[in-house]
């Protein structure tokens, strides 16, 4: 009768009810229509000992297969430090409610705050919000925000180059709020600026979203995009991987008015796809347009430096049917996870990261080329991932790879497959899978 | 909790390192890479050692208030105990590891997990079928007012564009339906604070989607009218949409299909247990009807004949539509029996949801069993109507029914003093207690909402109730110094005011 998350006795049952002045539980449900009242034995498994409940989850875990990873598009297998899982299952945050109380959430607040100050270095953006659920929905807020700031305009424009995943969630929320999308096509694996201008002087953009690293990995150069979407009074969004940031141009040198991306990068395990966490941000200008929590500094009444959420009149709550967003979460815990992933890194070890990524993503690169099975896609700058064109269907690399227990050789396209190398490959392991790759496929 | 006053930032000296990373070995350096694409500056993180950043965050810990803390009495967010198991569960390294590209054989464990989980919270609710890739609460009413858009869309039924929503309801309902596309009318509430039946049958024609309820509502208080509302609903030929926010006093008792509702969300993190993180990540998977489940959104695992789990991503297979060409596309000959997905309401998350969040749901829910789960409810209701008999008569109760799972008091009885209910809240905090949520719902001017949940013990709430009746005296003894709580929290009352009007966000712009 009794189970480990219920702490009532009998007796207290007794004498709670007494309180109440009802005869037994079923009393409580008096106001509910008899004939909804479910009185069938659940299908559900019996329950079960935590012992058990391990059990069933490890032979579930052996119906999976532990692959080594070569495959990034939207999901990367960076190092997680072994300081993070340790500070983020303390129970004053895993089991904290939104600080909605500051004076007895300073901890939440604190680090939601150092989260805006550095995703802000990160992207070069004024301001950032809390964090949003992913990438791909950040996306979409953002698409939301461009429509929001430039009222009577009616689509947006998307790259092609954006990955598949953010297209279509943008698309779907697109789709709901009769925002119209046009893409704009990629050019020997780039955003096509020709594209973009002939779109612009059509006229009627409200936002155009671009990616920083593209689906082919390659990283997009931006010169004159800003200054011609703001001379049709567009704003400009950048989807960028943030690690990547420390290195390469941020949305803010593009000249964006937002940026977005998912920090998945920074250290966050592939967990079959979540939960990661998503970044928006925004020049000073539109702040007052940024969805979701904000965390701002203040005092308290002794003139303590303290911590709350602000400018909450932008907010769902609030807004009520006037709002255009609905988050009124944020990913709290996992915003926490990069904050402490980019205390440990520093600027140092965020660059080495990228080092290492960038030589053994060139490393991989070159030698997958001479294997004969792959020529170049693009001959174009990148960092960590990359796509090669196959010389075989891209299904047989792939089931060869995984023979091995590789993952990779992912097809983007028809005949164009995608790799990745984070810091976590090593060259004699690049040696032993190109070489497999070389001896145990033929043309 | 004692204040601790450093940003990590403070602690940052040049030349520290908190990392450890293998030596670099390639020959090819990011240097390679055009001019115009680096960044000139270095971006301004911390430099710290790893002792700094363990013993920071420790600090920052212990200005927290959580679920293993002490009690929290918050109304509509459910707070219940987030059992350890979960949480070790969802560190499987094998889980963890898993890439959501991954090809569908080397994950049907992963796979299973959605199947299983999904059926379980059809049993639980009555609801056909399931979509577990909504990331939140709020991204589940989003979603389930979309697939309500997409079969009125399907059908051809092109003028339901209103939704109607009760003046009772969560902010988020409005919000949520006003970034579907979709127009707001507002039900009222009558006196017993339940949706009023009279003034929704003028609201219903030709041009309604459907209706958001609440059931129990805000209040706290089961809409016993809930079947003549479905039929009402129904017969004008609009949906019915669950927000289950408060699906916990439901819980082994009342499945919300069995109430006529068409779509529904779930808060995990709230009904299941899972942890909220100080604001997510939580999980809010969305139930539909048989009749809408194709337009539940992609991507989604299907089961084929042969027991083997795969994943439709919504492009269109059907003999009727080329292959690939599958856009979530107009209706096609392969519904409503639909495999591929291609009668989504399209994809609205990046991959499927979050995956670690649904382990530990579903770790909840077999450590309850069919056994337990029918305990949760009544518990959690009863700990809710002992509160409110046990204060009532110093605290204004405006609706006095029994509850479900929390009530809402007008604040104090004797409000004589000025003490209001934000002071109460700020109250509560010294005496180790997290504050209830107060001033919502709106229909009355000083609510506090309480909500105990199940995992409480008698002798917990019974503290609570003491100390909730010593603040109602208190109020009336020493108003001044109770307008000044919190006296032992590590801060004092914000200056809110201030951060709103010269907003300060980041480190750069406070030193």
């Amino acid at each position: 009768m009794a189970f480990a998350y219920f702490p009532h006795t009998e007796d207290d049952i007794r004498q709670m009810l007494d309180r109440i002045g009802v005869e037994s539980l079923e009393d409580l449900y008096s106001d509910v229509p008899q004939d909804v009242i479910y009185r069938e034995e659940y299908d559900l498994p019996d329950a079960m000992s935590e012992h058990e409940v391990r059990q069933y989850f490890e032979a579930l875990a052996d119906q999976n297969t532990s692959l080594f990873c070569l495959c990034g598009l939207g999901a990367y297998d960076h190092y997680s430090p072994a300081v993070i899982p340790h500070i983020i299952s303390r129970s004053e945050f895993l089991t904290a409610y939104t600080p909605y109380q500051p004076e007895v959430s300073q901890g939440t607040l604190r680090y939601i705050f150092e989260y805006q100050s550095m995703i802000t270095e990160l992207t070069g953006m004024d301001c950032t919000n809390a964090s949003m659920y992913d990438g791909a929905t950040a996306a979409a807020e953002a698409m939301m925000m461009a429509m929001a700031a430039t009222k009577k305009k009616t689509r947006v424009l998307l790259s092609e180059g954006l990955l598949p995943q953010v297209v279509k969630v943008v698309k779907t929320y697109a789709k709901f709020k009769g925002i119209g999308v046009t893409m704009i096509p990629c050019l020997d694996g780039v955003t096509s600026y020709g594209s973009l201008l002939t779109e612009l002087a059509v006229g009627d953009v409200a936002g155009v979203l671009v990616p920083g690293i593209n689906k082919y990995g390659i990283i997009e150069d931006f010169t004159g995009f800003a200054d011609a979407v703001h001379a049709q009074k567009g704003l400009f969004i950048v989807y960028s991987d943030p690690s990547s940031l420390a290195v390469i141009k941020t949305p803010a040198d593009w000249g964006a008015d937002i940026a977005c991306g998912d920090s998945q990068t920074l250290g966050i395990p592939l967990s079959y796809g979540g939960p990661y966490v998503g970044f928006l941000a925004c020049t000073k200008d539109h702040v007052r347009k940024l969805p979701g929590r904000i965390v701002g500094a203040t005092k308290d009444v002794n003139g303590k430096r303290a911590y709350v959420l602000t400018l909450q009149a932008r907010e769902q709550h609030i807004r009520r049917e006037k709002a255009t967003s609905n988050i009124c979460s944020n990913q709290s815990l996992m915003a926490l996870y990069v904050t402490v992933y980019m205390s440990l890194m520093g600027p140092k070890g965020l660059r080495e990261v990228n080092e290492l990524c960038y030589g053994g993503a060139h490393y991989l690169h070159d030698r997958l080329l001479e294997t004969g099975l792959f020529e170049k896609a693009f001959d174009k700058p990148f960092l960590k991932e990359f796509t090669l064109k196959t010389r075989l269907p891209a299904q047989k690399i792939q089931d060869a790879l995984q023979l091995i227990g590789v993952f990779g050789a992912v097809e983007v396209e028809p005949g164009l497959v995608n790799f990745c190398v984070t810091e976590k490959v090593s060259k004699e392991s690049v040696d032993a899978i190109v070489g497999y790759l070389a001896e145990e496929v033929a043309l | 909790m004692k204040y601790y006053d450093k940003l990590i930032f403070d602690l940052s000296k040049e030349g520290r390192q908190g990392y450890s990373l293998p030596v670099n070995k390639w020959e090819s350096t990011v240097s390679e890479l055009p001019a115009g694409l680096l960044r000139a500056d270095v971006p301004a993180l911390p430099q710290v050692s790893e002792l700094d950043v363990v013993r920071h965050y420790t600090n920052l810990s212990q200005m927290n208030f959580g679920v293993d803390s002490g009690f929290y009495p918050l109304g509509s967010c459910t707070m219940k105990y987030n059992p350890k198991i979960n949480e070790e569960i969802a560190a499987n390294p094998v889980f963890a590891g898993l890439h959501p590209l991954q090809p569908a054989e080397t994950v049907q464990g992963a796979l299973r997990l959605y199947k299983d989980l999904a059926a379980a919270l059809s049993a639980i609710t009555g609801m056909a079928e399931f979509t577990l890739d909504p990331f939140a609460g709020a991204h589940g009413e989003l979603t389930g007012l979309m697939v309500i858009r997409q079969y009125h869309i399907a059908r051809g039924d092109l003028k339901r564009t209103k939704i109607i929503v009760p003046d009772s309801a969560h902010g988020t309902n409005p919000a949520s339906a006003a970034v579907c596309g979709l127009d707001i009318v507002q039900v009222k509430s009558n006196a017993m604070g339940l949706v009023d039946v009279e003034d929704l049958k003028p609201l219903l024609d030709d041009t309604i989607a459907g209706i958001m309820m609440t059931n129990p509502n805000t209040l706290g208080l089961f809409e016993k009218d809930i079947k003549e509302i479905a039929a009402l609903v129904h017969a004008c030929g609009g949906l019915l949409y669950y927000d289950g926010a408060n699906m916990n006093p439901l819980m082994g008792v009342v499945r919300p299909g069995d109430m006529g509702f068409d779509v529904l969300h779930l808060n995990l993190h709230k009904t299941f247990s899972t942890p909220h993180g100080g604001g997510g990540p939580g999980s809010g998977p969305v139930g539909v009807a048989a009749h809408l489940a194709s337009h539940l959104p992609v991507p989604k695992v299907m089961e084929a004949e042969d027991g083997t789990l795969y994943i439709a991503d919504g492009t269109c297979r059907c003999a009727s539509s080329p292959e690939g060409s599958g856009a979530f596309g107009p209706a096609c000959s392969c519904a409503p029996e639909c495999k591929c997905g291609c009668q989504a309401c399209g994809q609205i998350s990046g991959f499927m949801g979050n995956f670690g969040v649904l382990l530990r749901a579903y770790t909840y829910i077999l450590m309850l069993g069919k056994q337990n789960i029918k305990k949760v409810g009544p518990l959690a209701v009863l700990g809710a109507n002992y509160i409110k008999e046990s204060l009532k008569d110093v605290y204004k109760l405006p609706i006095p029914t029994v509850c479900k799972h929390e009530f809402v008091f007008d604040g104090l009885a004797d409000q004589s003093t000025g003490v209001t209910t934000l002071d109460v809240a700020k109250r509560l905090l010294d005496y180790g207690f997290h504050a209830p949520t107060i001033y919502f719902p709106l229909l009355f001017h000083q609510s506090i909402m309480i909500e105990p949940t199940e995992t409480e013990s008698k002798e917990t709430l019974d503290e609570f109730i003491e100390v909730m009746r010593k603040l109602a005296r208190e109020a009336l003894e020493s108003p001044e110094y109770f307008k000044e709580a919190p006296h032992n929290t590590p801060v004092g009352r914000l200056d809110e005011t201030t951060a709103a009007r010269q907003p300060i966000l980041r480190y750069k712009d406070l030193v």
